[in-house]
């Protein structure tokens, strides 16, 4: 069988990774390329980066970074961030992007979905959506999170898979930074909803969360974190090796 | 020299690098000089069967390495590449691949079980099939590797060198003499993938 997936999540800015990291033995914690080579040789079974930079300028140099990273690491590589048309996709894919992840760029332009799962393939379109409970309802949030799009999320995933989105990583905002688990509710919505791969995001604070995760909610194919992983709370290799103990398939 | 066969179809930016990795001098072309000159030739592909069969045939491309793979040159198609070798595919109506070997493409919708998800896309272990096949000179059974397929190559039972499982037994990877194929990316399969290009690329080896 497939395994569960662990996939850390690197937000680069100007060049340089944001927030920092905690690792011994790095020489340059916020180089992407440094990052990325010790995630692959430590147990990341996929990375994704995001760019958080808005410049034409700043953007040409996350390109060129990509193709570096691209060139250093050999596993799945997800890039989002600033990905609001084709030209965008074209753009990352040639840096050696294997996946293409839209969040607001989708929102503002409905099509965009179904043109470039139409052009690379459903497998290369990830949806990316920020969830948050409003009187009770899950809404879609734009702008990180910042703005109530107003659409109920499980409509508007369900159109996007319609479109071609291959798989979708669910933000809960409700959840994200609490450090107290995943939104398992949220994310027993989503697989419920659609067949294609769901990643859970937003909640993350130690290993016993992953496991409750993958335990609870089976059809949950992978989980993402980013600060727990830089700061060296929670160790990838030992996350994994936990969870298969706990009889949950990974690659160890 | 190894040639990586340049047919319009994907991106081959992981791949070359890969294989620079692995210390093989690799070059993506479409140069039919170039391609008879090479000492070994990779088929990539991403995307549908019959665009990629389209794009192979009518540039010439399918009789130069067709013509190469059966004067013994070590072949090894990747993905798409992989079931580029095979008879035919069902892949949106019946389209006719090389046929160098045998077998043909079906839906893995018709053989898993309804539950799953399709793509396969993840992870898997490889199970060996019959003796260890050189391609898998550096690595073990049991190996992880990354797949995204949707379609898998059916009737290759003289050829199958190793199998993933999911809900049954899905072709994985193939070699008969010369020819060689690998249903997963190894150009995305971390240490275990470039292990395998190197047992393919390195001189005196395949």
């Amino acid at each position: 069988m497939t395994t569960k997936r662990i996939i850390p999540c690197l937000d680069v800015k100007n060049g340089r990774v944001v927030k920092g990291v905690n690792f011994e033995g790095l020489n340059d914690v916020s180089s992407p390329v440094e990052l990325a080579k010790y995630y692959s040789d430590n147990g990341a079974d996929e990375l994704v980066f995001y760019d958080i930079t808005a410049s034409f300028e700043q953007r040409k140099l996350f390109s060129d970074i990509l193709c570096e990273v691209a060139s250093t690491i050999f596993i799945p590589l997800t890039v989002g961030g600033g990905i609001n048309t084709v030209d965008d996709f074209d753009r990352v894919l040639k840096c050696g992007a294997d996946k293409v992840s839209v969040n607001s760029g989708a929102i503002r332009n409905p099509n965009l979905v179904y043109e470039a799962a139409k052009l690379y393939g459903d497998q290369c379109v990830v949806l990316s959506v920020d969830v948050k409970r409003v009187d009770g309802v899950f809404r879609v949030f734009a702008k990180g999170g910042r703005e109530n799009t107003g659409m109920e999320a499980i409509e508007w995933i369900k159109k996007c898979v319609g479109n071609g989105a291959g798989e979708i990583v669910v933000n809960s905002i409700d959840t994200d930074g609490v450090k107290k688990g995943f939104d398992l509710e949220m994310l027993d919505a989503v697989c419920n909803a659609v067949s294609v791969p769901v990643i859970a995001s937003g909640g993350a604070g130690n290993k016993q969360h992953f496991t409750e995760l993958f335990k609870t909610l089976p059809k949950v194919d992978a989980g993402l974190a980013a600060s727990i992983f830089h700061f060296g709370e929670v160790d990838i290799i030992d996350l994994k090796k936990e969870l298969n103990q706990n009889g949950i398939c990974m690659r160890l | 020299m190894i040639a990586i066969i340049d047919y319009g179809v994907g991106n081959l930016f992981s791949l070359k690098s890969s294989l620079k990795a692995v210390g093989a001098d690799a070059v993506v072309t479409n140069d039919p000089k170039i391609i008879r000159s090479a000492e070994k030739i990779i088929l990539p592909g991403v995307g549908a069967f019959k665009d990629a069969s389209d794009k192979l045939f009518n540039s010439g491309l399918a009789e130069i390495v067709t013509e190469e793979a059966k004067n013994g040159k070590p072949l090894l198609g990747i993905c798409l590449g992989m079931q580029m070798l095979f008879e035919k595919s069902f892949e949106y109506g019946e389209t006719k691949g090389l046929s160098l070997l045998k077998g043909e493409i079906r839906p893995i919708s018709d053989v898993i079980s309804h539950d799953l998800k399709i793509p396969h896309i993840g992870w898997n272990a490889l199970k060996f099939n019959g003796e260890r096949s050189p391609l898998f000179k550096y690595i073990n059974e049991g190996d992880f590797v990354y797949f995204v397929h949707s379609f898998f190559a059916a009737g290759c039972e003289d050829s199958l060198i190793a199998t993933a499982e999911y809900s049954c037994d899905i072709t994985a990877a193939v070699g008969k003499n010369n020819i060689f194929g690998c249903q997963f990316h190894p150009e995305k399969s971390g240490s275990v993938g470039l292990n395998i290009l190197r047992a393919f690329c390195e001189k005196g080896g395949i």
